[in-house]
Formats: structure tokens, C-alpha cells, sequence
């Protein structure tokens, strides 16, 4: 890691000694220049490149500040520390002459650097706000400083163990799970562990807090290629629930640049639209919004599958959609006892 | 019982009595009028005489004692010009309404009524005579005068011939007056400043009463061309006009009294135009019914044929004259910018007239005048002082003009300088302070000050290039050195010399650009 960004430097230094701009090529992140590859199964970027040159009046900021965050990843890597997006934010400003004007053009910048570098930031000890959270029997040996070496299991607290830089850069070491289930709400995924879910179906419990943050996608997509174990996703019965389930599957247009962040094997194995209809779920009318987004994911290359397409029809025809909470009008223990054992034995 | 008593008085008693429509309203007002009357002789006389003009003046205060603000000043003025010949001197000072300016062409006074209100009003002030020196080349003639105000002449009290060995020419006046200077000290200097501007090829020196000498001098030798005396255009002559010029007429046929005595009048427009007047041009002038003569003048106003009025009897200050005048006494400097443009001659009732305009602006005009738009109104080559607001400039630059189409925003500095010359300069009063709105002046006045404005319009947006190409190498002043400094720390080297890349951005050659060689992307393992 240390190397690529020596690499970014060594090559910065030398264009200027021999008197030449500095400039970098690095792929397009433009839309027209993101498509779906069927084969990978996510979205990828294409063969467009463009050069940030110094040259340029509009280029020779945003090319300031990737040198300066580049510099900062150097720095975190170095020093084996961390940092947020939002540090490296407030890190820049005040920093001369390389401020932001909001923190959206710093995430952009750091971005850059991952295309650039053909890196994930993650990789920079650049870490976004943390929400989500892992619960299940996994035993994991850290590498951060000062926890060198030391294991734990996942159960080893009931609210789960929080998906950070340490879950993260920690080798897994061994699991007698065989299958990773994967909620999107955190009531949901406490009412999972109070009801022994990962005993009874012998499973790893994560919860994504919404859509999933990468790091969260890196560890699904580790636990389904190093270990072998199917994922199942199980979100709400809406537009953007069924989004949720699909980007653990097949990724997002924002991460093009990335890999090993799609699970192209996980299942979404609820709450369906026919779900709605099987077990009498009560629910609540689409809105428009809600209409128009699910037209949006019917024309969206990623949901060519037979199975998404059916379910979104579903949807559309109901003009219904249900949350996961719906199924506790059977009692707050039916979806563990019945609604799961059904799913995940189909 | 009371008996009404009628008697005529004198054009010189007329102006005593009435002193004030002259500008003799006050003793500070009265200061400044003197030494404007006297200075714009003086003037006329140099470019009469087609030498650049070197004006002399001197106000000194006279001790008698008196502890007001009033008080009683000598005034000197001498100049280089044609001089008086000895015959005229007694009239020409001591007499109104005698002069050499009732014909049609183009000069700072018109009345014959300033410099001898000038003594005049200093005789009623302090009773002193006047002293006038001059010489037209041959003797010197030295007169001590009073006039007889009853009368309307001359009372000469001393007459002295001297020898002229050197050949001097030129006219020296001296006269006493009451007056405060305090109070005008201000607007005279300003008055002397433009007049240097518009009369950029005279010198003009000044000592002041307290002993403080100005100094303006000329920044160029050359004078704008003389204006010619013309035959009066028939769109601005009335009935009086045309009885006198029946009555010294020696043609004998209207046809021809048309052609003598009218300018751009020949065979055809004569008929044309006598027969739209219905008069015969067969018909003897003398011979002419007062009827006739009153059908005569108002079909000058109807026919449409007669040529534009000559303009030879102008004498604009000329571009390149007016932009030295302004650009010496504004001190403007490269980083300022004037365009002044002189318009082609246009006619209002009948008279010629030309606008010319100058708009400035740039660092010394906002240092020297202030945020917003500053006026200068020049008749003649006379500076207008009061009453702008009143005058026709004003309301050209203020109500018809919209700035922003030219760029300049309300706290822009802007000079806007402009000169109408005519054989009649419209002024509103006798006091020459400004000129009235007549459609026609109005219209070119605004039209002189748009054309000026759109070379500032050229001159601000050339700016704003300027500017942006100066943000442009300021960026790269700024963020090459953190490029550098944190590439460097990046490959652990050396903070690299950006000097040569600074070099190409300031010098901005297009070909540095090209010899720019093609640069590998980052190459780097990227397997996990």
C-alpha cells in the first residue's frame, strides 16, 4: 500500500524535475462511462481514461488536493492509524491552499485516489462512518495496534460486534457457521440473536443499517469466497429494501472502480411480493415515489433475473409493500420459528 | 400728487442696476465672474492671433484695513495675443455691448459685455480707475480709465505712448475690486484646471493673494484650427435679422439677396424657396412689405431644402487636443484609460453646433475623484461650474444614458468630460453657467457620451481578461508549490525547483505545452 502511494509520488516528483506538468491518467468515473458486465455480475467501469493534468486551470486544484490526500493515506498507513471520511474533511481544512468547500468534494477526491490507484480506500485506513454490525460464531484475530494477535468470537457480546476498521482488517479464523444471513434493520437483527437465530440456523448474522457500507460488503463478500458460505439476504418488502439485497449482490454504480465488494451468489429471500399474498402480511399502499423507483429497477441491467422481475410485477400489480415487521402480527417469535425455516429450506 | 417720471438709462447703467444676471451677484461670485471674463478675452485674443497662449494673472489684496471677509483686491491679467489697437481701447474696456464678437463664428464671449463688467463693477466697488497696456506690435498704449456709467463711454484720465523696442504684443489689464477670495478660492482654481484642460496649448499662471503660484502648463503647441466667419444660415435668422439685411443689401432682386446674404443658398434653392414663400424674385428687397418680409422668415422654418449650416465657423478642440488637455491636468497615467470622440457637426434652430466627449477612468480617476461619475461641461472651451445639475450633460449622462450596458456599475469612477461648441451656445442665462436641453443638443450630447462609453465598455472588458489571466498564473503560483511539497514528501525526496513550470504559465507559450512528453499511468500491482 505504501508502495503505490510512494509510486504516486515518485511519479508527481519526477515529472516536475524534468520540467514537465504533473499529470495522472486514471479511468472515467462519468456516467457514460459505468456499465453493468454481465460476466463479473456488477457494474464495472469502461475503457474511457482521462488525464488529470496540472496543466489545466480546472484541473489543478481537485489534482492538489488528490497529491495532499494521497500524502494524508501515506501518513495514516505509516503510522498504522485510521481515519474517516469526515477526518480527512477537516483534516484538509485549513490546510493551506488545498480546502474543500463542503465534504462531499473531499469523499469525490478520495475516490479519485481509489480509481487512480486502483485501490479501495479502505486499503488507506480511510473508513466511512461506521453503523452496522456482526453477531455469530467467528472467531477473528485482530492486526490493529495494540490488538495484535488477539482473538474473539463474534458472540461474544449479544448487541453484536460493530463492523469497523479492526472487524475489518482482522483475519478470520474460524467459524462453525455454514451460512451468513444478512438483515437490513438493527431490531430486526436483535430480535435474530435474542431468538438464538444463529443457533438454530446455524448462522452469521449481519446487519447493514441500511444500505450496506463497503466494508460490510467486503466482509459478506470474504465469508462467501473464503469460507463457502451462502448468503441470504432478508430485507424489507419495498423498492428500497429489495436495493439494499441487490447491491450486496451485484454492487453499486459509485463502486465501479472496485472489486471483491459484490456477492454475485447471495439470495434475497424476502419479503417478496408473493410473500405479501402467502401469509396475508398487512401493508401499506405504495406511494408514488415508491412506483416510480421499482419502473426504475425493472429497466435496471442488474435486475434482468426472472425471479427480481416477478417479484417487482408483484409489487406493482399489489400496489402494497410490507415492512419486516409486518410478520409480527403471528407473534414476535413466528419469523424465527416459521417465516425463515420455510424460506431458507426452500 | 406725485408725478411719474420717465427717463432712458444707459446699457451701462442697465448693467449697474442689474449687476447680478451678469454673475456679479456677490463678492466671492463676483471674483470668480472678473477673472472668467477676463481670462476668456484673453484667451480669444491668443488663438485670434494663432499664438499659443500665455496667460498671466495676479490677485493681490489691497490693505485698507477692514477686518470682513470682503476686501479689496488688485487684479492683473496679461496675455500674448493680438492686442487692442489704441483707437478701440476706451470702447473695448469702458463700454458695453462694444466689441468684436457680433459675427458668426465661434468664440468665448458673445455679449461684449464681460470684461467691461469686470471694471465696471470694480469701479462701483472702490471707485479706482482701470489700467490697460497694449500693443499690437508697433507702440505701447497706456490707458487709465473710468467709465461714465450714465453715458455708456469711456472717461480717459491718462494716456500714455510708449516705445515698443522688443515688439511686444498683447493686452495688460489692472483693475481694483471688491471681493472675497476665501470663499472662492476653490471653485477659481478648479475654473483655471479645466480651462487648461480644454485649452491644452496655453499656459496659464496664476499667484494667488496668498502668495501661492499655479502653474498650468501647456502640453502641446498646437492649436485647433481658427473658425471662419459665415453668412448666418436661413433656418436661424428672424424678422429684425432679415429687415437689417434688406436694409444693407445692395442686390436687387430677391433671388439674389437670397444668395448674397445666406449661407448654402444658390440659384435653385433661392426659387425653390422664394417660391414656397411666395415671394417674387423678381421683387426688389427694399421694396418688401413688412407682410412679405414676416412670410419670408416663416417659410424659412417650413422649407426643408436648405443645406445643413456650415460648420466652418466651429472650432472644436479635436481629439487629439481635448485627450492631451484631459490626460495633463487629470495626470492620468497607463494605468487609465480615455476615449474621446468629436461628432460631426449637427444644427439646432438654425445654428451649427459639435459635441465632443471624453470618458476616463482607471486608478488616478478613482484616486483623484471618488467612487461614482464625475462631471466636466465645457461651452467654447469656457468650464461650466454651477448649477450642473440644471444643464443638459447632466441629464444625457444621468437619465438617458443605462450604464450597465457599458460595464460600469454605479461605484465605478468615471470622468465624463464634455464640449459643445457653437456659433450659440444655449445657455439658460446670462450668467453662461449651463446650457439648456434643446432636443437636438440633447440628443447629441447622449449620442457623443455613448460612443466614448463604449470604447470604456472595450477598455473594462479587456480589464476583465487581464484579471482572469492574473487569477489564472496566481493559481498556478499557488498550487504548484503544494504539489510539489507533497509529492516530495510522498516519494521521499527533495522539494523539487518549480520555477521552470511558473516560467511557462507567465510567459504562456503554447508550444512548451506541445514538447509536454506523454506520461505512463501509474503502473502498480493492484492483486490483493
Amino acid at each position: 500500500m505504501e508502495q503505490s502511494l510512494t509510486g504516486l509520488g515518485n511519479l508527481i516528483y519526477e515529472q516536475i524535475t524534468n520540467h514537465e506538468f504533473p499529470w495522472i491518467h486514471m479511468q472515467s468515473r462519468s456516467t457514460d462511462n459505468i456499465m453493468y458486465d454481465p460476466e463479473e455480475r456488477q457494474y464495472v467501469l469502461g475503457p474511457r481514461m482521462i488525464r488529470r493534468h496540472s496543466r489545466n486551470i480546472r484541473h489543478i486544484r481537485p489534482f492538489t488536493q488528490l497529491v495532499w490526500t494521497a500524502w494524508f493515506a501515506k501518513e495514516l498507513v505509516m503510522h498504522r492509524k485510521t481515519s474517516t471520511l469526515r477526518e480527512v474533511y477537516y483534516s484538509a481544512r485549513g490546510h493551506r491552499d488545498i480546502e474543500y468547500n463542503n465534504q462531499q468534494e473531499s469523499d469525490n477526491i478520495i475516490t479519485d485516489m481509489e480509481v487512480a490507484l486502483n485501490r479501495a480506500r479502505e486499503d488507506f485506513h480511510i473508513f466511512p462512518e461506521e453503523r452496522s454490525a456482526i453477531f455469530g460464531d467467528l472467531t477473528i484475530e485482530y492486526t490493529v495496534p495494540g490488538y495484535e494477535g488477539r482473538r474473539t468470537n463474534l458472540t461474544d457480546h449479544p448487541d453484536g460486534v460493530m463492523i469497523g476498521p479492526a472487524v475489518t482488517s482482522s483475519e478470520f479464523v474460524e467459524t462453525s457457521a455454514d451460512k451468513v444471513l444478512v438483515v437490513e434493520k438493527g431490531a430486526m437483527f436483535t430480535r435474530l440473536v435474542e431468538e438464538r437465530a444463529h443457533d438454530k440456523f446455524n448462522a452469521i448474522l449481519i446487519h447493514t443499517a441500511g444500505q450496506s457500507p463497503r466494508a460490510t460488503r467486503g466482509i459478506i463478500n470474504r465469508l462467501n469466497q473464503d469460507y463457502d458460505l451462502p448468503v441470504y439476504i432478508f430485507t424489507d418488502g419495498d423498492p428500497w429494501g429489495i436495493h439494499i439485497a441487490m447491491v450486496i449482490i451485484s454492487g453499486s454504480a459509485n463502486a465501479a472502480h472496485l472489486r471483491g465488494l459484490t456477492t454475485p451468489d447471495a439470495e434475497w429471500i424476502g419479503v417478496w411480493g408473493t410473500d405479501i399474498i402467502d401469509y396475508k402480511l398487512p401493508t401499506e399502499p405504495l406511494t408514488e415515489f415508491d412506483h416510480k423507483r421499482l419502473r426504475e429497477l425493472k429497466n435496471d441491467p442488474r435486475y434482468t433475473g426472472d425471479i427480481w422481475q416477478r417479484e417487482l410485477d408483484v409489487f406493482l400489480k399489489l400496489e402494497q409493500k410490507a415492512e419486516l415487521e409486518a410478520f409480527s402480527r403471528y407473534g414476535l417469535t413466528y419469523i424465527v420459528d416459521e417465516y425463515l425455516p420455510a424460506k431458507l429450506g426452500s | 400728487m406725485s408725478q411719474t417720471e420717465y427717463q432712458s438709462i444707459s446699457p451701462a447703467d442697465f448693467f449697474y442696476r442689474n449687476r447680478e444676471i451678469a454673475g456679479f451677484s456677490n463678492p466671492s461670485r463676483a471674483t470668480y465672474t472678473a477673472v472668467r471674463e477676463l481670462v476668456e478675452n484673453s484667451m480669444d485674443a491668443c488663438e485670434a492671433q494663432r499664438v499659443p497662449p500665455e496667460v498671466y494673472l495676479r490677485i493681490t489684496e489691497v490693505d485698507d484695513h477692514r477686518d470682513t471677509e470682503t476686501k479689496i483686491y488688485k487684479l492683473r491679467i496679461e496675455d500674448n495675443g493680438t492686442g487692442v489697437p489704441s483707437e478701440h481701447i476706451p470702447q473695448t474696456f469702458c463700454q458695453v455691448f462694444y466689441g468684436s464678437k457680433y459675427i458668426l463664428k465661434q468664440a468665448r464671449g458673445t455679449f461684449g459685455l464681460g470684461g467691461t463688467m469686470a471694471v465696471l463693477y470694480g469701479q462701483i466697488t472702490t471707485h479706482k480707475p482701470v489700467q490697460v497696456i497694449s500693443s499690437t506690435g508697433g507702440e505701447i498704449h497706456e490707458f487709465t480709465m473710468m467709465i461714465d456709467i450714465q453715458n455708456n463711454r469711456a472717461s480717459i484720465l491718462k494716456h500714455i505712448i510708449r516705445q515698443n523696442p522688443s515688439g511686444w504684443r498683447g493686452t495688460a489689464l489692472e483693475l481694483q475690486m471688491e471681493g472675497d477670495y476665501s470663499r472662492i478660492m476653490y471653485r477659481l482654481i478648479e475654473y483655471l484646471k479645466q480651462t487648461a484642460m480644454v485649452n491644452p496649448y496655453a499656459d496659464l499662471t496664476y499667484v494667488d493673494p496668498r502668495g501661492r503660484l499655479y502653474k498650468f502648463e501647456r502640453g502641446t503647441e498646437k492649436l485647433p484650427p481658427l473658425p471662419q466667419s459665415v453668412k448666418p444660415h436661413p433656418h436661424g435668422v428672424d424678422v429684425e435679422t432679415f429687415r437689417r439685411l434688406i436694409a444693407a443689401t445692395k442686390t436687387r432682386n430677391m433671388k439674389g439677396f437670397m444668395m448674397e446674404h445666406f449661407q448654402g443658398v444658390g440659384p435653385t434653392t433661392a426659387e425653390k424657396f422664394l417660391d414656397l414663400a411666395d415671394v417674387s424674385t423678381k421683387a426688389n428687397p427694399k421694396t418688401l412689405s413688412p407682410e412679405d418680409i414676416v412670410k419670408a422668415v416663416r417659410a424659412t422654418r417650413e422649407y426643408t431644402g436648405f443645406k445643413r449650416p456650415d460648420a466652418s465657423c466651429l472650432s472644436p478642440i479635436g481629439e487629439e487636443l481635448l485627450e492631451t488637455g484631459i490626460k495633463k491636468e487629470l495626470n492620468l497615467t497607463e494605468e487609465d484609460y480615455i476615449k474621446v470622440v468629436t461628432r460631426k457637426p449637427s444644427t439646432y434652430l438654425g445654428f451649427p453646433f459639435v459635441v465632443e466627449a471624453a470618458v476616463a477612468t482607471g486608478r488616478t480617476v478613482r484616486k483623484t475623484h471618488g467612487a461614482g461619475m464625475t462631471i466636466y461641461r465645457f461651452a467654447n472651451r469656457i468650464p461650466l461650474l454651477f448649477d450642473e445639475s440644471s444643464g443638459v450633460v447632466w441629464k444625457a449622462a444621468n437619465k438617458n444614458i443605462n450604464w450597465k450596458t457599458y460595464n460600469v456599475e454605479s461605484d465605478t469612477s468615471l470622468v465624463i468630460a464634455v464640449h459643445i461648441c457653437s456659433t450659440k451656445i444655449p445657455y439658460k442665462s446670462v450668467g453662461k453657467e449651463y446650457m439648456a436641453d434643446q432636443p437636438e443638443v440633447e440628443k447629441e450630447v447622449t449620442n457623443a457620451i455613448r460612443e466614448a462609453a463604449r470604447g470604456v465598455r472595450r477598455y473594462f472588458n479587456r480589464r476583465f481578461r487581464i484579471a482572469r489571466e492574473h487569477r489564472r498564473l496566481n493559481i498556478f503560483g499557488k498550487f504548484l508549490p503544494v504539489i510539489a511539497e507533497f509529492s516530495s514528501k510522498l516519494a521521499e525526496q527533495e522539494i523539487p525547483d518549480i520555477e521552470p513550470l511558473l516560467a511557462v504559465v507567465s510567459t504562456d507559450i503554447p508550444e512548451v505545452e506541445k514538447k509536454l512528453k506523454e506520461v505512463p499511468e501509474i503502473v502498480e500491482d493492484t492483486s490483493k
